[in-house]
Order: structure tokens, then sequence, then C-alpha cells
């Protein structure tokens, strides 16, 4: 017997990025929102302050602002005929928890999306012809164009501080930026970033070779700010713990930093804390969700009604509550039919390891997370894709992330892994390399998807997660022929000895780090045979449920995702508040 | 500066000695002078440098958490192969690897809190990942006692009594899975202590490994810096302040 809350007009699932952006938007409209988070509480001051915060080992190695994988993790498989095995432990990303989410440990890369990838399935076929995609490729236009999200991304760029140099101010690119950008309304709202030693060799070598290298936009604010929500940053001070840390400095964007401290003095806003939601529960007829249920602290298992419920949990994860809940038909890869867990992707990152001669410092803990100087000649559509035959782009950069040792300390191909000859390598390499890091954009593939596990459950006796995946041949191409152009740079560096390109091979694996950018599962689509959520991330089978974040993905970009997220989060609260709530039900018919 | 430590590193090294009662650097100086026998008494090791400066040994007695006396024995031997003390400076044992993982083990990792436990165990494909039951704990209280018995087997005494290049040559079979530890695979074994021998290498001192900052000093790692806004820019800039750990800052140092 359930614990039953008071009704409330909204209930969002999750503290990260969205949950905290429509929450608040919807709660100063006077909806009454409860966002329940499954996390603790953890707020830039006390609990990310410095010297503490800096601890390699606490943060990074044993996972504190990570899901517990030991209480729930996802399990995997490469093909329908194999059985799907736990990740025991996070190595291949790292899937959030507490407050804040994914928003909180992130590097802070901050991009938009190119217009073609919105409508990427009828731009290659238009442009190179139908059969540039290989056979199984699921890949599929995007229900919104880039010109619709542009106010939206504007919005959020304000709400992050993003910093940068625009390239393309309303059609009109800016010598300077990036003339790969697309168009935006206004600069961006903070100046780049600082460029430390390494990038700048790349971006000598990169403009050598004729390509169009930039300073990476990020969310780092890059001088003292006030937000659109008249929340103050500070400038980042280049300290080298940021991804996987909390910031100390209120320098990177995270919920904490840049909203929730406003929403929390709205009379209808309530966050709760260390609720761990298990699913939406719906009508009799299955075509209305009547609340959620979530374990509370205790252990308790609570009921809380809402007219709204919107999942705002990490990536995935919401593809997985989709699924826990019965809402959409499950994807059988086997037909092809259904639409739930359809259309898994995650990133086709390489890179290329460079070692320098001694008198080229690094200085790699002069750092970071999105600090990089970066080139997107090889991105989206923006070269000649006819002769490669494959689909998709990458961009190709130094970024100096981290000096931290336990993670990064390079020593060149062939060293041993222990003993004098390792210890002497690491000595003479560790502030004399660092890679180029390629980072490619993914195609989904019929037999790619999510599901509910048989088998493995999670601490609370639910199924877990299943990914069944492996690269599509066109992903290997892709990764091919970047990491040839990364090493091609490498090799133009100065004080470059060695430079070594290792390309993305299959098969597709649970054990190494390939960003944290999973995504997929509940693609937004126009068509509900081919997508769970219409445009504005309303549930086709269940009206009053909406879904946010990288689960929406039909496809992944090369570009990293959080900007994306971050406009469609007030795209959604915008339709919400505009339509919805004047008329509740189907946004857009089916 | 007849010692080739600079005048500032000096200061730094003294008041470390005195703030937190830790031993100085002992750049090439001898190392751990009562460590192995007072592990074999199964309560304790201790350990004791001499300092580079010419001060007296401190002796540091650190008692086991987690290991009995001869898995401490072998912890020490085997960290002090995979990071040897050689003219680059000191090595794992000196650094305190040993003390670091067994505290580690006696704690929440050590008995898996983030550790998906949850049968089945099934052998997996390599892409799937670490498949076994065991936690960090129940793997490295089995793998010390295979490694001795392996090292008894082949050269008559335990790990902690071979040559140097006895303990390589069982290290090196165990890192190619070449040694029979029973249910657990001896290449499992051997990854697990290399990580483990990294991380207690290059962790913050105050996880009780990279003793005097040892680790960090070997690659030029500054700890933990509050900012390099004014220096990101000044590249190539040779960055010579000595690392400073959380517990320096906390100290305000």
């Amino acid at each position: 017997m359930s614990k039953i809350m008071p009704a409330v007009d909204v209930v969002l699932v999750g503290g990260g990025w969205t949950g905290s952006v429509i929450g608040k938007e919807l709660a100063a409209t006077g909806q009454r929102v409860v966002v329940l988070e499954r996390g603790q509480p953890r707020w830039t001051s006390p609990d990310f302050q410095a010297p503490g915060v800096r601890d390699e080992l606490k943060y990074t190695r044993r996972n504190e602002l990570h899901q517990n994988a030991a209480t729930e993790t996802y399990t995997f498989r490469n093909r329908v005929d194999e059985t799907a095995l736990p990740m025991r432990r996070w190595q291949f990303a790292y899937p959030a928890n507490h407050l804040g989410g994914a928003g909180v440990h992130w590097s802070g890369a901050y991009y938009r999306w190119d217009p073609v990838e919105f409508r990427l399935r009828s731009h290659y076929t238009q442009r190179y012809g139908a059969r540039i995609f290989e056979d199984g490729i699921t890949a599929q236009d995007w229900p919104l164009t880039y010109d619709e999200l542009e106010p939206f991304y504007d919005r959020f760029d304000r709400l992050v501080g993003a910093s940068g140099f625009a390239g393309n101010l309303k059609g009109v690119i800016q010598p300077g930026g990036n003339p790969f950008e697309p168009w935006r309304s206004r600069p961006y709202p903070n100046p780049p970033m600082r460029v430390p030693h390494a990038p700048a060799l790349f971006g000598e070598a990169a403009a050598k070779l004729g390509y169009h290298p930039y300073i990476q936009p990020s969310a780092l604010s890059t001088r003292p700010y006030v937000n659109s929500e008249g929340l103050h940053m500070n400038e980042c001070v280049y300290c080298g713990f940021c991804s996987n840390f909390g910031c100390e400095q209120f320098a990177k964007a995270s919920p904490q930093v840049c909203i929730l401290p406003v929403a929390l003095k709205l009379p209808t806003f309530e966050l709760r804390t260390n609720a761990h939601v298990l699913r939406v529960e719906l009508d009799k007829d299955r075509k209305s969700a009547r609340g959620v249920t979530y374990v509370d602290a205790a252990g308790v298992e609570t009921f809380q009604p809402a007219q709204i419920v919107t999942l705002c949990a990490f990536a995935i994860n919401n593809t997985r509550l989709l699924l826990l809940s019965g809402i959409g038909r499950p994807y059988d890869p086997a037909t092809g039919d259904g639409v739930v867990g359809r259309n898994y992707t995650h990133q086709t990152s390489s890179g290329v390891s460079l070692f320098f001669d001694e008198s080229v410092k690094i200085n790699p803990f002069m750092a970071a997370g999105a600090v990089a100087v970066t080139m997107d000649d090889f991105c989206s559509d923006n070269f000649d894709h006819g002769p490669l035959g494959f689909v998709g782009g990458g961009y190709i950069q130094i970024q100096v992330v981290s000096g931290a040792p336990i993670g990064n300390r390079p020593t060149p191909p062939g060293t041993p892994g222990w003993g004098s000859a390792w210890k002497k390598a690491v000595k003479r390499y560790y502030n004399h390399s660092i890679p180029i890091t390629i980072t490619g954009s993914a195609l989904p593939v019929r037999g790619g998807y999510l599901s509910l596990d048989p088998t493995y459950r999670d601490a609370w006796g639910q199924p877990l997660l299943r990914i069944t995946y492996d690269f599509p041949d066109n992903d290997i191409k892709l990764s091919a022929f970047l990491t040839e152009k990364g090493t091609e740079i490498g090799h133009a560096m100065r004080g470059v000895t060695l430079a070594q390109g290792n390309p993305r091979t299959k098969p597709y694996g649970a054990t190494g780090y390939q960003s944290s950018h999973i995504n997929g599962g509940a693609a937004m689509g126009s068509d509900p045979a081919t997508s769970v959520v219409n445009r504005y991330g309303q549930c086709w089978d269940v009206p009053n449920v909406f879904v946010t974040g990288a689960a929406l993905f039909p496809q992944n970009s090369c570009y990293n995702p959080t900007g994306t997220i971050g406009a469609l989060a007030y795209w959604t609260a915008d339709a919400i508040k505009r339509d919805y709530l004047k008329a509740p039900g189907k946004l857009i018919a089916s | 500066m007849t010692d080739g430590i600079p005048h500032h590193r000096r200061i730094f090294l003294k008041q470390v000695a005195t703030a937190v009662g830790a031993v100085p650097l002992a750049l090439g100086a001898s190392v751990v002078a009562g460590g192995a026998a007072a592990a074999e008494t199964g309560t304790a090791a201790a350990a004791a440098t001499a300092g580079a400066s010419g001060q007296a040994p401190v002796p540091v007695v650190t008692a086991w958490l987690f290991f009995d006396g001869n898995e401490g024995r072998a912890a020490e031997a085997a960290v002090a192969r995979l990071i040897p003390a050689d003219d680059t400076g000191p090595g794992a044992k000196e650094a305190g690897v040993a003390v670091f993982i067994d505290r580690q083990l006696a704690g929440a990792w050590g008995s898996g809190d983030h550790l998906y436990r949850h049968a089945p165990f099934l052998a997996g494909t390599p892409q799937q990942g670490y498949q076994l039951a065991f936690t960090p704990a129940e793997m490295f209280r089995l793998g010390f006692a295979k490694l001795d018995e392996a090292a008894r087997k082949a050269h008559a005494g335990a790990f902690a009594d071979l040559t140097p290049e006895q303990q390589d040559a069982l290290l090196g079979e165990a890192e190619h899975g070449k040694l029979d530890f029973g249910a657990l695979p001896s290449a499992a074994f051997f990854g697990a202590l290399l990580d483990a021998t990294m991380e207690g290498f290059f962790s913050d001192p105050i996880y009780g490994g990279n003793r005097d900052k040892i680790g960090w000093k070997l690659v030029g790692f500054p700890g933990v810096h509050a900012s390099y806004a004014n220096d990101i820019e000044r590249h190539g800039v040779a960055w010579t302040r000595p690392p400073a750990s959380i517990a320096d800052a906390d100290n305000g140092g």
C-alpha cells in the first residue's frame, strides 16, 4: 500500500537540466510543481568547495557523482543472439546521479547542432542519393528545424553563460569565428576561453593545412556574469578539476548555479531529493497518466498524483521509465515494429596520441573541461561525402581537460605497463604528451536498441535497461577517415615526435570510455510509427506525459548534446505553457 | 644547495614534516626500514625513511586494516616491483601504496559499494567487461594467497622473499594469465593490482599513498593548486612550485 502525497499539477522526474528548466518555467506560471530527484541534494557550497573537491580518486575513480552501478546499471550485448550481461562497474560512460545530474559533472562543451542534423535523412538523400545510407540504418529527420529551435538555443545560451566567438551572426560570417557555425541571432554572452599551449599548437597546424580552427564554445563562464535568471557566475580559473567534478567556482554552468536557486524561491516549486521514481502510473485506459510512484529516502513506496508527468531523468534512463511504465509500443528489431527503445546511439569517438620533444611543456593540469581549439571542417555535411561513402562527420580538436595523473599518464606505444621502463617513460612524457580528440556522429541501426533485461534487476527489483548495439560500418569508415585527418594534423604540429592515430573499431564494447552521450529510445518524430513523442516531446500514446533529453535524439550528432537538450527543454516548456495548459490533450493529431 | 633540492622546496618539506608529522622526501635515500619485520607480527607494518636533508628517520607506524601480515608483505613486495625505487626516485612501496590498498580494501570500495553483484555470473565476451563475483576485497585476499602459493611452488619461498627478478617473472606470468589462481583468473588479479597501485601512487596523499607526493613529484603534477587563470596563456612555462595536497590546503598551505 503506497503512501499518497497531495496532488500537484506537474511532476518532473529528475533534477538535472531539463527538470530544472521546465520545472521553473511551469512553476513561474503558477503551476504547482514537484521535482523528484533520486539522488542527494548537493550544492556548489559547501559540497563542491576546494580543496576537498579536487580529489581524482573520489570523483573520477570512485564515481562520486555517477549513478551507482551497484543499485542500477545497464546490461549489454552486441547482438540479439547473445545474452546481455550487466555492466558491473562504469567504464563506457558516466551516467549521473544526485541533484543537477550530469549537468554537474559534465565538461561544459557547448554546441548547437548543425541545421543538417535536423533533416539528416532527407538532406543526404537529396545531395548524394538514398544509397549513401547503408542497409539497416534507421536514421530519420527530426520533426523540427534548426531555425525553429534557434530562439531556444539563444535562451539557453543566456542561462548557462555560454562563452565563444560568434562565427555566423544572422547569416553573416564573422572573421575570427567558426565559419561553419549555424547562424545565431545574437553573439555569445561571454567571450571565448583562454587558449592553453597544446590547443594553440593544434590551431597553428590546422590553419597551416588550410582548415578553420576556432576556440570551442563552452558553458564555463569566462568573466563575472549575471545570467538570464539573475544569478551570478564567476570566471573559470582553469583549475583542472572539471569533468567528473562539481565546479567550486560557480563558473561551470549547472542547474545549481544557473536556475535552481531561483526556482526554489517560487512558492509553487518544490524539490524533493532522495526520491527514486519507479514508474509512471496510468489510468485503466492507458491513455492518461495519473502520476508517478517513487521510493522515498526511507524506502517507503509513495504515489505522487499529477496532471502532467515530465520525464527528465538521465538520457536513456527516460527510455527505461517508458518501458517500465508500459508507455508506447516496445521496439522489436526482428520485425522493425514498435518504437520505444528504437534508435539507440552513442558517440563515435577516437583519438591521436601525440608525443613531443622535451622543449614543449604541455602543462596538462592547467585545464578546464571545455577548453579547446577545435575545427568543424569535417563535421556534419561541411565536406563532400560523395567519394567517401559514409554519412556524418566529427570535430577534431585538442582539449586540455585534466592533468590528474591516475587517469592521465601517457606513455608511447610499446612502453611496458609497469616497472622501471614504464616509470622512466611516464616521467619523460607526462608533460610532453596530449591526444587529439575526435568526436564523431553516430547512426542508428535496425539491430541496435534498448529494451528491458529479462534477467537482471535493480535494487528495487525492476528490470535493468538492456543495450543491444554494434557500430554500423558507416561509423567505422567515418572514424577511419577522421582519425587519418587528425593524424595528419598531429604530424604538422611543432615539437611532435610521434603521432599515432587510434580509430574506433568494431566491436562496440562496455569497457572503454567513449563519452557519456548515450542517446535514443524515445525518438522525437512526425510519424507515430517511427517515433515515441511528437515535436514537443509529448508522448503520442499518453499525451499528459512529456519526455526530455537525449532519449529524444533519432541519431547522434558529432556535437555534444547539452546545448540541444537545453534548447529542447525551453521549447517543450513553451509548448506546454502556450498550448497544452489552455487545452490539455494532443498537441499534434495522430 | 648541495643536495640539489631548491630552497623553496626544502622549506616546503620542512613545513610538511612539521604540519603532519610525515616523512620528508627520500630522494634516493634508503627506505622502509621496519616494514617487513613489523608485518611479520601479523598486526602492523612500520615504515621509516631517512630524510634527504639529513634529518633522523621518523618511523611511520601503520596498522594494517585489511591485510594479514602475509598479505601485507606480499602487497609491499608486489607494488615495489610494479613501480620500483630506481634512479628516477622512490617507488610505490616508499609512497605507501600498500597502505593505500589496505585502506581501500577495508572500506566501501573494497566491499564493492559501486559494483553490481547480482547473479547470474556468466562468462561473457571481452566487450561485456568484468563479470566475476569477487569484490575487490575478496579478489585481493585470494590473489595474494595465490601469488604466495605460486612463489612457493616455483622458488620455495613466499613472494616477498624472492629476488626482484623472480618476482618480476611471476608478476609477468600473472599479467598474461599464465598462473593458476583457481577461480580467479590471474590476469584479472594482476589488472586490479596494477590499477590499485597506480591509484595509490597518484591519488591525493590523504588516502595513505603518494606519501610525500612521491608520485606527483615524479611526473610534475602540482596537486590541488587553486587557479591557473594567470598562467594558462604563458605557454610552456616551467611550473616549479611544489605540489600541494588537500591536507596541505586545509592546513592553509
